[in-house]
């Protein structure tokens, strides 16, 4: 009986040949992450560890991204015991503000995580790197501490639900994110609590890398331990250019075992959006349409990089932004933001009247720059859409994918795209 | 024993502790504005010892253990729960944060009933109506780490004895 491909990452890194789900095992990480947000408390616990370095300065990843650059003192102090604990333990991969990014966008363009690691962050979309072939999750402060210390972590060995697209087309604009919430619509937001989401198929090897890693960062809003995408030479180009340590690449064996199989036809899933407060309240687009909003937010960890900011400039070309619409664009690293710039884009982005931000974390999370009053409306290309996620407790968010939201940031209203391109 | 604070399916870590208040992470300060999304008034009057009801996946979201640690500063004895996120889940289990998983006590607990817990035995009792439940026991590494106290204390003894 074969393994799939998170089972024989975990076994490799637990040191035995087999695993099976529902095992708990004890095993070796390659990175542990931690934010401005979790890593003061994290910290706060390593020092109870009495431990006096961390287990391998190479291997740790602090990233101050969700209040930053500062939004006030609490967060600047919550900053410096960050900065400060990188410098005293020398991490390796710890940036600041002017050459910090969005995590989950950073740490996969700069080559610190690979095909085949075992990797813990404390920040849920840590399941990001699943794109790329690692398994990746989400922990919280105290199994960051604990990973930082000893480099080891336990896991309780996920069943894997495999999600199968057939076919290479997609309906116009359609890209990752529609993928991920018609998914998580269908199953809901605990459709994958506790189990490995394999993403497979020809319309996943037909997906760019942006795409994929827009995939596997939601795969927690429907309760997954992990999003993961087996390597195929699209994931190794992105690699090669980055990585400056070896890698493995695991593939799932033909007759490895999978708690459910799912399919799906790429070509009938429809632009998506997901209405408050769950993403799993998924509506096609056209369901939608019309519905009047205040603010639209581009960017986050979730749809931040080039290829999301490429089609936001591709819409918002030689139009204007509507006069009752703040919208707000947050490319996810420096790199992506310079990248934006050489090519014109954020020219255009500029000019059409959107406020473009240096990366952060800040609105997604309702943290500052781009906070809603109460009875205001967002369409987001954010991840969650909970009870005053991005401000009042009475403000809404709906989530989509970024040529959505561009269109609709033009129109004042969510319109599918082609309304706006198509007949502009 | 204490009194039941009830609250629906998918409670969130966002509601459990809203990001706008994560620039500080004292205790106290994320215990005040505990649960205010969804009830404004739990924090000023939940007592020490009291219980939190949650249906199904309590503590969805983000993986901020912000969001047990204000739960249990609040005061709150124990989450009883239908079923739990993830990362929530290990993080209340890492910070020593008693928390039991039983449907059936928790359609069988309505708001205010007054509840006891035994967290040895994970049986949990509805005073009020006289009735009581058996919670799901947790696998034995989780025991081990209960046991411990939570994470920190017990990677502290395994170190020792190693």
């Amino acid at each position: 009986m074969g393994m799939t491909i998170s089972e024989k990452i975990l076994a490799a890194h637990a040191g035995v040949d087999k695993v099976v789900p529902g095992e708990i095992i004890n095993a070796k990480l390659d990175v542990v992450l931690s934010n401005d947000v979790t890593a003061p408390v994290a910290i706060k616990e390593f020092e109870k560890l009495g431990i006096e370095k961390v287990f391998d300065k190479e291997k740790i990843a602090l990233v101050p991204d969700h209040f930053t650059p500062n939004k006030d003192i609490a967060s600047a102090e919550q900053c410096k015991i960050v900065r400060d604990f990188a410098r005293k333990h020398e991490v390796k991969h710890y940036w600041d503000t002017g050459r910090v990014g969005i995590e989950h966008c950073l740490l996969p363009e700069q080559g610190v995580v690979l095909p085949g690691d075992l990797i813990i962050g404390a920040d849920s979309h840590t399941c990001t790197y699943g794109a790329l072939g690692a398994f990746a999750t989400g922990v919280g402060s105290t199994d960051c501490a604990a990973g930082m210390a000893t480099g080891e972590a336990w896991f309780r060995v996920p069943e894997t639900l495999k999600f199968v697209f057939h076919g290479t087309k997609f309906q116009p604009y359609v890209g990752g994110k529609d993928l991920i919430l018609y998914i998580i619509g269908k199953i809901g937001v605990d459709g994958a609590r506790y189990k490995a989401m394999e993403f497979t198929g020809n319309g996943i090897k037909a997906l760019s890398m942006d795409n994929r890693l827009t995939m596997c960062n939601m795969a927690i809003e429907a309760g997954g331990k992990a999003g993961i995408i087996e390597p195929d030479e699209i994931t190794l180009a992105y690699v090669k250019a980055r990585a400056k340590r070896d890698y493995k690449v695991y593939h799932s064996d033909p007759d490895a075992v999978y708690e459910k199989v799912y399919e799906f036809d790429t070509e009938d899933i429809p632009l998506q959006i997901a209405f408050p407060h769950l993403p799993e309240n998924t509506k096609s687009v056209e369901e939608a349409k019309g519905l009047k909003i205040d603010q639209v937010v581009i960017g986050s960890c979730t749809n931040g990089r080039l290829e999301d900011l490429e089609i936001t400039a591709k819409i918002l070309k030689g139009k204007k932004i509507h006069p009752n619409i703040r919208c707000l664009i947050f490319p996810g690293t420096q790199d992506i933001l310079l990248e934006a710039m050489s090519r014109g884009w954020i020219q255009t982005m500029i000019e059409a009247g959107a406020a473009v931000s240096t990366p952060t974390c800040g609105p997604c999370l309702g943290g500052h720059m781009g906070i809603l009053a109460k009875g205001e409306r967002a369409l987001s290309t954010t991840n969650r859409n909970f009870v005053g996620r991005m401000g009042h407790p009475e403000s809404e968010v709906y989530l989509c994918n970024p040529a959505v939201a561009a269109a609709s940031a033009i129109c004042g209203q969510i319109v599918h795209p082609r309304e706006v391109v198509d007949n502009g | 024993m204490g009194k039941a604070w009830k609250f629906g399916h998918d409670i969130d870590t966002d509601v459990i502790i809203p990001a706008r208040y994560l620039n500080r992470f004292e205790p106290e300060h994320l215990a005040a504005h505990c649960m205010e999304d969804a009830d404004a008034s739990f924090a000023a009057n939940v007592q020490p010892g009291d219980m939190m009801i949650g249906g199904k996946n309590f503590g969805c979201g983000s993986s901020r253990e912000h969001a047990p640690l204000a739960i249990k500063a609040a005061g709150v004895k124990a989450i009883i729960a239908e079923s739990y996120a993830r990362i929530f889940y290990r993080n209340a289990l890492n910070i020593g944060m008693p928390i039991l998983e039983c449907p059936e006590a928790v359609r069988g607990i309505e708001a205010g009933d007054e509840v006891e817990v035994d967290l040895q035995s994970s049986t949990i009792q509805n005073i009020s109506k006289g009735t009581s439940f058996q919670a799901t026991p947790f696998p034995p590494f989780m025991q081990e780490l209960i046991k411990a106290g939570g994470l920190v204390p017990y990677v502290k003894e395994k170190r020792k004895n190693a």
